[in-house]
């Protein structure tokens, strides 16, 4: 992957930028020594990394704008930073960027359960949003695997999803309003309490647009009552189609699981050595999870097994009570832990058509012949949403760039059955270059257009999401500026 | 005034359409909302059909001048439905129209069951579109999770065709539950609507007549499991005279709702207010409107009231937006300064000419 030079203009303005930063922002909210800005310089996507210039931690949404605002007049690109635990690589800085980390602002604004929203200020770690309503018996639904430490800015920014998002939808579906700062320093308050927009749903443009239209700084979020209880059941297969069918069985007979969650052999393997979690050795592993009283889950449990038994599963385990549903659970949530364990990863995101899941499973073993590199697959069945894990040798010079090409081939092969790139990580830098696959150029001019509103100078978070050649003359029609 | 009526079938003839002209036009999907304030009209009736339903994968695509009544049809034989239930509105504007699945996204139309699986832009997965440049533009897919670019379906569902004409559209669509029942509570106080939809019991619908003081609770899903929810439901408002509409009742009740002909045969402006929950029943309060409706838990309100009266003034204090949708009021709630500015440059980018409905969110 290209990661762009560092503008020299721009790094000769340094310590201009950092005086007037320290003109209004206490010392240890500015980083600019070489040897402290290394703890940002990179996310997830530890394969690439490029300390900032400089890096800020405000406290308030006016410090941010304040920040941005200087930022706009020197001409110094700005990327935004949650926790930095993007897999896309959504918050890896370029060597002449100021990095705007969110971290400090972690404040409860609002808990108002009659309106079942909260209020926050976006530094929030997703769990301890759940953690702050939870012994009312409310929760915040979008779950991803990172919740531990992600933040609700970065869930924006990427329109997180998770492993219960078949029932309750992804960021954008439980995100209601948001109060940001554009690039020019300007403060907007969009959405809010009421559930509609009275003109464009800007709200919903902002979600997902990976920090490169605003500065969120704090999120109304929906919280929604705990449902009484959930229980998963296990059931094997040794076939994969077989089990894409019951997928679709289950869904076709009008039950709507909160979780269905799919691996593959080598994904079971894997797991089931690294947390004896009891997993069958077979071709496929569905996890389905349903919600409710102990009746209610009871009687979907039973159409489930009816379904799922006219297949003939190799397995098939019922929890009984929490601790059986924790067990089942366990294997897959270590999933990635236990590839890790193997070896390197790189973890991709496609989504695909549900009726397409033999064929790409299909498509993706003989892959990993050709390339000579192992592929475990975890997903959310339910929608498509599509995790394979990639292993490779980080220390063996030229296994990355296999692994990349080989990942490539799967995003691709997801488009072409009808899918997408990402279902849930974002494009970042990671996956640019690929949006040629899934979009025209008109298509990404269009999405560029937006952009050109809220930041006409290209400033937020510019060399990701667009092929580098499709931005290029946005990007440097913003560094010619600097240069004169 | 003579209307052109020009109905293209296909994108490229679109294009075509837009690139050449110079006049403003109205684009129409079913006529079932506004009546063409233009000379010309492009019509989406040519753009009919159904173009792909796979009911184990929860998801449809459709020309977006398919009518509302073909989608419907086709996902009732498979036991499924558009889950966030559009209302129609053409009965109580008495537009002899009727609603395409492209106007309905369009518009955001959403009902009743908005309050527990999301408006219509949380359906949409994907648009196909001609914008005023003629550049035909897709956006989303088909799948239900994808966070691939820039989500401009949810910038083109609820835009009024002001950014380009959709000529298709994907969508999540849900099963239609086993069976349903209503809770009419008589006699009570709005803010059971919150007390209602906080429960654990997954309530799909709720709707207040302030006038007579009744609440409306529904509950959906399989057999045993709804009438283990009425039960606790029942048991929880102990205190009040409740009676149960069976399912037929549910069902019937629930469709005059999406009809909104609860605001029928009454006379005076027709508005529809949408706020915070709690701050439903305020409106009523200050406006004293002829009649009064609380939908989406008290987020939505609906109400007749003497013409000419100047609601949007009045209610300045709260948060929200109101539309007129009968009376001598702009039917746009004007928005904020900073929106305003943003959404006319988003305007500008998509059709810098002003050739689609130049009147609407204007």
């Amino acid at each position: 992957m290209y990661l762009t030079d560092p503008n020299p203009n721009i790094l000769a303005k340094k310590m201009e930028l950092v005086d007037k930063l320290l003109s209004f922002l206490p010392s240890d909210a500015v980083i600019y020594d070489p040897r402290e800005t290394l703890a940002y310089e990179c996310d997830a996507l530890s394969a690439y990394r490029c300390p900032p210039m400089v890096a800020v931690l405000p406290r308030t949404t006016e410090e941010v704008a304040n920040i941005v605002k200087l930022c706009w007049e020197l001409d110094v690109p700005v990327v935004p930073r949650g926790s930095g635990t993007s897999l896309a690589g959504g918050a890896l800085p370029t060597g002449d960027s100021l990095v705007l980390g969110v971290a400090r602002m972690n404040e409860t604004l609002e808990v108002d359960y009659s309106n079942r929203l909260m209020r926050v200020q976006t530094g929030r770690t997703n769990l301890s949003v759940t953690g702050e309503v939870e012994s009312d018996g409310f929760f915040y639904a979008p779950d991803p695997s990172s919740q531990l430490a992600c933040a609700i800015s970065g869930n924006i920014a990427m329109n997180s999803g998770g492993a219960h998002c078949l029932k309750y939808g992804v960021t954008s579906n439980n995100l209601l309003g948001v109060k940001m700062v554009t690039m020019q320093g300007e403060i907007l308050d969009l959405g809010g309490a009421q559930l509609d927009a009275s003109g464009y749903d800007l709200l919903g443009v902002i979600c997902g647009s990976e920090g490169q239209l605003g500065i969120v700084t704090e999120a109304t979020l929906r919280i929604l009552r705990k449902p009484e209880g959930a229980l998963p059941v296990l059931i094997g297969y040794n076939d994969s189609e077989v089990a894409g069918q019951c997928v679709s069985d289950i869904i076709k007979a009008g039950v709507l699981p909160v979780a269905i969650e799919f691996m593959d052999r080598p994904c079971i393997r894997a797991t089931d050595a690294f947390s004896q979690a009891g997993y069958p050795d077979c071709e496929a592993l569905l996890i389905i999870e349903v919600e409710g009283s102990e009746l209610e889950i009871e009687e979907q449990l039973a159409k489930i097994i009816v379904i799922a038994n006219k297949h003939n599963p190799v397995e098939l385990r019922r929890a009984k009570n929490t601790d059986e549903a924790n067990r089942i659970w366990l294997g897959r949530k270590s999933a990635f832990g236990a590839m890790g364990q193997i070896n390197d990863y790189m973890c991709l995101d496609g989504t695909i058509p549900v009726s397409k899941l033999p064929f790409v499973l299909k498509r993706i073993s003989e892959m990993s012949k050709e390339f000579g590199l192992d592929v475990g697959n975890v997903f959310h069945a339910g929608d498509g949403n599509m995790h394979p894990l990639i292993l490779y040798d980080a220390n063996k010079p030229g296994d990355l760039e296999v692994c990349e090409a080989f990942g490539a081939e799967i995003l691709k092969l997801c488009v072409e059955v009808g899918g997408c790139l990402t279902g849930e990580h974002g494009v970042g830098i990671e996956k640019r270059d690929l949006m040629h696959i899934q979009y025209s150029a008109d298509d990404l001019e269009a999405q560029m257009s937006i952009k050109d509103v809220f930041d006409p100078k290209w400033l937020l978070n510019p060399t990701k999401v667009f092929p580098l050649d499709a931005s290029v003359k946005r990007r440097e029609g913003a560094s010619q500026e600097t240069a004169a | 005034m003579s209307i052109a009526n020009l109905a293209p079938s296909s994108e490229s003839e679109i294009a075509e359409l837009v690139t050449s002209e110079t006049e403003r036009v109205h684009i129409a999907g079913g006529q079932s909302r506004l009546i063409a304030t233009e000379k010309k009209i492009i019509s989406t009736s040519a753009l009919n059909g159904i173009v792909e339903y796979e009911p184990g994968a929860l998801t449809m695509v459709a020309k977006a001048g398919t009518p509302l009544s073909l989608i419907k049809e086709t996902l009732q034989k498979e036991r499924q439905q558009l889950a966030f239930e559009p209302p129609e509105f053409q009965h109580i504007l008495m537009l002899p129209g009727n609603s395409t699945i492209g106007g309905v996204f369009a518009t955001n139309a959403s009902g009743s069951r908005r309050i527990q699986v999301g408006a219509a832009r949380d359906h949409l997965l994907g648009v196909r579109f001609v914008d005023g440049l003629g550049r035909i533009i897709k956006n989303g897919g088909r799948v239900m999770k994808n966070v691939t670019g820039y989500d401009l379906v949810k910038l083109l569902a609820g835009s009024w065709g002001t950014l380009g004409l959709i000529t298709e559209v994907s969508f999540k669509v849900l099963p239609i539950a086993e069976t349903q029942l209503t809770l009419k509570l008589n006699l009570c106080d709005a803010r059971i609507l919150t007390t209602a939809i906080n429960t654990p019991y997954d309530i799909s619908g709720t709707f207040y007549d302030a006038g007579l003081r009744s609440a409306y609770i529904r509950v959906e899903g399989f057999d045993e499991s709804v009438k283990y929810r009425v039960q606790q439901l029942l048991a929880e408002f102990s205190d009040f005279e409740i009676d149960i509409l069976n399912m037929e009742q549910s069902k019937k009740f629930w469709k005059n709702v999406n009809n909104l002909d609860f605001l029928k045969n009454i006379t005076g402006d027709l508005w529809r207010i949408s706020v915070k929950p709690t701050d439903g029943i305020k409106i009523i309060e200050i406006l004293d409107p002829k009649v009064g409706f609380l939908d989406w838990c008290g987020g939505l309100v609906w109400i007749r009231i003497d013409e000419g009266c100047d609601v949007r003034g009045k209610i300045q204090k709260l948060a929200g937006h109101a539309m007129c949708l009968l009376g001598g009021f702009d039917q746009f709630h004007p928005s904020s300064v900073i929106e305003k500015k943003l959404s006319a440059s988003i305007r500008n980018k998509f059709d810098p000419k002003m050739l689609f409905n130049q009147e609407i969110l204007n």
